[in-house]
């Protein structure tokens, strides 16, 4: 259940943001403008299950990298905790911090949830000029994978603007 | 939405159980993980139980950032296999049951087991001849909506149920076969 924040849809313009991923570094969607960005909104750092979404998009980052592909991890875990739950799984894409104000940049892209105060698990594609191309909200204990995101860049080479599904 | 398997099983993978089955089930599994680890064992009682419905296909879904021997185990498991077919599964089943062995002198312990040459699948290891094959499998599994290990599918269709012997059993009863 989300705060009633609609998410953007396809063909709208993506929020913009900046958020941090060390004590003096903050990551936004500017810093990519020109490549697609996958957005991927989390609960939070730790979960207990052996490959996990996050450790999984490491694993296929590769592959998002064939497309030109950025990836960037969302939650409001604080930067330290993203730090150790980075270093503890190999993960050196950014994961940002939507810490404080709490959870601003999830309610903007509608996938706050103001019961447990986390980010839903959720999925955007923003094409290389910072439109919406694809979301996805994946039911929260639901690992969403990422043959969705794979997809959604295949359709934006293509050059369709994909429908939310 | 239901995941489904984007590459259909061929003679290419490696397959358990009679040709025949109506049946098959596609585990993506990592060496290196203790789910998959679990779920080996389980998968064998599944064909025991259920002989002559179900066979099974394997493919490799190594995630390197939390087990970095994960994609050697692979590339060992085909680089035995690649000498002798027969020899994937004894290969395939003493990796899952000697997980804590997999490490850098994995290849001399397999290859010991296994009585195979162990210079041979070293040399193959090392210059990553099996790489491409092994990241093949990858890439089907994340296109076909693996999101994480073991992942299964049964007749094409992702498995999300429990891994429980009586749920994995009802659940291959239940695939509908065309006659």
């Amino acid at each position: 259940m989300t705060d009633g924040n609609a998410m953007p849809m396809p063909g709208e313009r993506a929020p913009d943001f900046a958020l941090p991923t060390f004590p003096d570094q903050r990551v936004g969607l500017a810093d990519y403008r020109g490549r697609p960005v996958v957005l991927a909104f989390y609960p939070a750092d730790w979960s207990p299950v052996c490959g996990d979404q996050m450790s999984l998009y490491q694993a296929v980052s590769p592959v998002f990298a064939q497309y030109d592909a950025a990836l960037l991890g969302i939650s409001v875990d604080g930067i330290w905790s993203h730090r150790a739950f980075a270093q503890q799984r190999n993960i050196d894409y950014p994961l940002l911090s939507d810490f404080e104000p709490k959870g601003e940049v999830s309610r903007e892209y509608g996938v706050y949830s103001p019961v447990d105060g986390v980010a839903e698990r959720s999925l955007f594609l923003i094409d290389s000029d910072g439109t919406i191309a694809w979301s996805f909200l994946s039911p929260r204990g639901v690992n969403p994978g990422a043959d969705g995101i794979l997809a959604a860049l295949d359709a934006l080479e293509n050059g369709r603007v994909v429908v939310r599904r | 939405m239901t995941a489904r398997l984007t590459e259909p099983v061929t003679a290419a993978d490696h397959l358990r159980g009679p040709r025949e089955a109506p049946v098959t089930v596609v585990e993506y599994g990592d060496y290196q993980c203790p789910y998959c680890a679990a779920a080996n064992p389980l998968l064998r009682r599944v064909l025991a139980e259920r002989p002559g419905r179900v066979r099974l296909a394997y493919r490799h879904f190594p995630l390197p950032n939390l087990h970095p021997f994960a994609e050697r185990a692979a590339q060992a498991a085909e680089a035995v296999a690649e000498a002798d077919a027969e020899r994937f599964w004894p290969a395939h089943d003493w990796l899952y049951a000697h997980q804590e062995l997999i490490g850098p002198d994995l290849v001399p312990r397999l290859c010991a087991h296994l009585g195979t040459d162990a210079e041979a699948v070293q040399r193959a290891v090392d210059a990553g001849a099996h790489r491409e094959r092994v990241s093949r499998d990858f890439a089907s599994g994340v296109r076909s909506g693996v999101n994480g290990t073991p992942t299964l599918y049964l007749n094409g269709v992702r498995y999300d149920g429990s891994h429980d012997l009586a749920d994995l059993l009802a659940a291959v009863d239940a695939v509908p076969v065309s006659a």
